[in-house]
């Protein structure tokens, strides 16, 4: 992010009744950005969108975008476009009423309300589906008005509220798709809620990871896959298991582990400076399986899953863990006792406190 | 296919024994009114339409009926908006106060305003006092005051339709038009108020037919002012029997052309209920100065409104001739309760209403039952016309269905499907049973339309019979249902005036007229007492029923 933030969050605190839905949220948003909000339920991710659009008012911190404080703006004063979760199209008017009801708020004369209309609903493929009940439309389509109502107004900030989830999976991806170039196309700063990580990956630039009002990580999806933070982090984000290790030594970014119950000693990147019992958490893709032996970690596997690119094998542990390892479909057999070694310069390997965390 | 064939003839068995008690009825007094088979003659018809008097009081119907739709929604919307969508202290409170009058019997409602607002009542006793007036300094009488009755008992419609239309309203179509730059009065103008007009058209045609049917309040406050339940009422005195049936048929006409009406101006009713899992838009917290004006203006009309309660309840204590020209009444005591007990002439209208409001109640919640589960899940042919005849006695007034089963039932020609009931202890319950059957019916087929049909297939699957499918499965998934229906009936019954007044005789006068006597022989408190045990009983069945259903099918 190297422009001034165009969206900036600061110590953003909103309580209910003594629970802090968003604790302190800090974020910065550059023009153009896309920031998905990821998070398990209740990680406060909707209540920091319901916070920016204005819905809630902050307890504490503030929200500024393009240098101008927002924080006790009403919602009608925020310029910010938001497509709400089951789209909130207003049913007693068309598809065109309902495009327009953001221009006559704004004042727009007529006839250009027509043509901006015209223009919102040919953004999203619509076209001249004015007149129609908004009740006659399919999901996708639906979904596609609310983004042009929203659209219409020319938001500052477009707001997204898990705006997938209403479709059917087929459809899913598509919209997706579509959604992405739409958005890369128009260059507007957006903020999304998801709780699926496929889709912040797909959509995103940047992803903030939210747990319990908490802000655990913000960055490329590929820094938070390649270099969690956090054990939460590392748990969300893609496949891991984990299993305890002890730490040897530690030098140059580098530890030396040794991993529970056996005599076995990895080598994995460390960016802390750790020591003592920690947890190691494991990638499917960054170990390889190998014939058992007296000089690498081995294990029973337990079960054998085909999912056609990969297969999957559950190997348990001398010390009662289980590893998720992928290999070739005939790497092994259920009941096999079979080894396992890193795979590469300890990708996928990522050493991390012992005690926050899942599992 | 033999099963069909009988399922079909129980379906019209059914058809005819509704058709007998619902349609037969009206359509004699429609035909009797012009003379009937052999003997026809406009000649009521015409002196119908000859009569000034007559035209003033159909006027005066559909006049007082629009106004009291008026004055029940400027009443009732506001209230209903307030109580949901403005935080002030109490509010839980004044909204169940303000919901009270939808459970009590109009004569209930006439009694207790009558007691406060009336000329012998509590406020004119007071002004009395203080200017050291000789006389009330107003007559609570005329137009003015049944319209002001009306308004006080029906705004009520128009407030719980508001506040369930708030609640079922998606919260987030508010948000979206804050989003999208509304601001409160844009987005109330063109997002609530529109998607609240299904819900306040239901409210004011409930009013308007109400009003047009009610009896109670220009029977009591009327004084010269008639409307046309009260001129049948007046002719039928005079023992012009003809005109009566004339004039019936006139009101039941107006009603019938006014629900056409409404209905038509009621237009498409879109969907707005919330989604799954979004609760209702919560109250808004606003600044100290409108918080208090909210809690000074809701508690004031909550007050204004229930305290007429109030003071029937303090009427009911207080002995005969013992309040005079004191402001409050002197000498309180439990004699018009004990009465009711000691006294067979009192005790005796007590047990007729409840024996009779029993009988009619079961009657009618067995006959829903019967349409609904023909109609909906033996599918019989004759299921839309069988649904439509439950539901027809609402658009009647009651007066109408006095007058027709008065008609009907006081000539004994069985082959004709009639018999003598009138002047027997029979014909009130009859009477009460066909007025029940939309209340019931309408609970029972909601019910019935929210019954999932795989929870039976379920039962049947598992090697239940259609008897034991009946009785473990779907009987009890509608106790709720039946509950709501029956207790509606049941409270409509119990304090039925309009239909009992036409139809009583000494012997089998029910509480209602028992309260009229009490008023005649100026034993207020007497009057009063039936009316706080109408009131107790109304509000303990429905609210004992309500228990029952809140987690179920909501009726």
């Amino acid at each position: 992010m190297s422009q001034a933030p165009f969206l900036v969050l600061e110590r953003l605190t909103k309580r209910f009744g003594g629970v802090a839905a968003v604790d302190g949220i800090s974020l910065q948003v550059a023009r153009g950005d896309l920031l998905a909000l990821l998070g398990p339920s209740g990680s406060g991710k909707t209540t920091t969108l319901r916070l920016l659009a204005g819905f809630e008012t902050p307890d504490g911190g503030r929200i500024a975008v393009d240098g101008e404080e927002v924080t006790s703006t009403p919602p009608a004063g925020r310029r910010f476009g938001m497509v709400f979760q089951h789209y909130a199209l207003f049913p007693h008017l068309d598809v065109g009423a309902n495009v327009a009801f953001g221009l006559e708020s704004q004042d727009v004369p007529a006839a250009d309300r027509l043509r901006r209309v015209a223009e919102a609903l040919a953004l999203v493929e619509l076209p001249g589906l004015e007149r129609r009940r908004v009740n006659a439309l399919s999901g996708g389509q639906q979904q596609r008005v609310a983004l042009a109502r929203a659209l219409a107004p020319e938001p500052r900030v477009l707001l997204l509220d898990e705006p997938l989830s209403n479709l059917d999976p087929g459809l899913r991806e598509r919209t997706r798709r579509e959604l992405r170039a739409l958005i890369g196309r128009i260059g507007i700063t957006t903020i999304l809620v998801t709780h699926e990580q496929e889709e912040a990956f797909d959509l995103a630039d940047h992803v903030a990871l939210l747990q319990r009002g908490r802000l655990e990580q913000v960055g490329t999806p590929e820094a938070l896959y390649n270099a969690p933070a956090t054990a939460f982090v590392a748990g969300f984000i893609g496949r891991t298991s984990a299993v305890p290790v002890r730490v040897i030594a530690h030098e140059q970014r580098v530890a030396r582990v040794r991993i529970a119950d056996s005599t076995i000693e990895w080598e994995v990147p460390g960016e802390a400076p750790l020591t003592g019992a920690q947890r190691l958490f494991v990638r499917p893709e960054a170990l390889r399986i190998v014939p058992a032996s007296e000089t690498v970690l081995t294990g029973l596997v337990t079960e054998r899953r085909f999912l056609g690119a990969t297969t999957l094998f559950t190997v348990r542990l001398g010390c009662g863990s289980t590893l998720e390892v992928q290999g070739g479909p005939g790497s092994a057999r259920s009941g096999d006792r079979v080894g396992l070694v890193p795979d590469g310069a300890g990708a996928g390997l990522h050493l991390l406190p012992w005690e926050a965390g899942p599992g | 296919m033999k099963a069909a064939v009988r399922r079909e003839a129980l379906g019209l068995l059914l058809v005819l024994l509704l058709g007998w008690l619902v349609v037969y009825p009206l359509v004699l007094v429609l035909s009797e009114s012009v003379g009937g088979p052999g003997r026809w003659t406009l000649e009521a018809v015409g002196r119908f339409a000859r009569e000034r008097n007559e035209w003033r009081a159909l006027g005066a119907s559909l006049g007082l009926s629009l106004a009291s739709a008026a004055g029940a929604a400027l009443v009732g919307i506001p209230l209903g908006f307030l109580t949901t969508r403005v935080a002030f202290p109490g509010r839980r409170l004044v909204a169940t106060l303000l919901g009270l009058p939808a459970v009590l019997p109009p004569l209930v409602g006439v009694l207790a305003f009558m007691f406060l607002y009336g000329e012998t009542g509590f406020v004119a006793h007071l002004v009395r006092r203080l200017l050291g007036l000789s006389e009330a300094p107003w007559r609570l009488q005329g137009p003015v005051a049944v319209l002001l009755v009306h308004v006080a008992t029906m705004y009520v419609y128009f407030y719980l339709f508001t506040r369930a239309g708030l609640a079922g309203l998606d919260p987030s179509l508010g948000e979206a038009a804050a989003s999208l730059g509304a601001d409160q009065w844009r987005s109330f103008r063109r997002v609530t108020l529109p998607l609240l007009r299904p819900a306040l058209a239901g409210a004011g045609l409930l009013v308007f037919m109400t009003s047009l049917a009610s009896f109670s309040a220009p029977y009591i406050f009327g004084g010269a002012f008639r409307v046309m339940t009260t001129q049948i009422m007046a002719t039928r005195l005079n023992g012009d029997d003809r005109l009566a049936m004339v004039e019936t048929a006139a009101l039941l006409l107006l009603a019938l052309s006014g629900l056409a009406l409404l209905r038509r101006t009621e237009g498409r009713a879109d969907v707005v209920g919330a989604r799954k899992g979004v609760g209702p838009a919560p109250a808004r917290v606003v600044g100290p100065l409108t918080r208090l004006g909210a809690a000074g203006l809701g508690w004031g009309l909550g007050l204004l409104l229930t305290l007429p309660l109030a003071v029937l309840v303090l009427v009911s204590f207080v002995p005969r001739s013992t309040w005079t020209i004191e402001a409050l009444p002197p000498v309180y005591s439990l004699v018009n309760y004990a009465a009711m007990v000691t006294d067979p002439a009192r005790l005796k209208p007590l047990l007729t209403s409840l024996w009779m409001a029993s009988a009619a109640t079961g009657a009618a919640v067995a006959l829903a039952l019967a349409v609904a589960v023909g109609s909906r899940r033996a599918r019989v042919r004759t299921g839309g016309l069988l649904e439509g005849l439950l539901v027809l006695p609402w658009a009647v007034p009651g007066t109408v269905f006095a007058i027709a089963l008065a008609t009907t039932f006081s000539v004994n020609a069985p082959w004709a499907g009639r018999v003598v009931l009138v002047g027997t202890a029979w014909i009130l319950p009859l009477a009460y049973l066909v007025r029940n059957l939309p209340v019931a019916g309408r609970a029972v087929l909601a019910g019935v339309r929210q019954l999932d049909p795989s929870l039976e297939e379920a039962g049947a699957s598992l090697g239940a019979g259609k008897a034991r499918v009946l009785r473990r499965v779907t009987l009890p998934l509608l106790r709720p249902a039946l509950a709501a229906g029956a207790s509606l009936a049941f409270v409509t019954a119990f304090g039925d005036f309009v239909t009992s007044i036409l139809l009583y005789t000494y012997d089998t006068r029910p509480l209602s007229l028992q309260i009229l006597a009490g008023l005649r022989e100026a034993d207020l408190g007497q009057a009063a007492a039936f009316g706080v045990i109408l009131m107790l009983v109304s509000s303990a069945v429905f609210f004992l029923a309500g228990e029952g259903t809140s987690e179920g099918a909501s009726g």
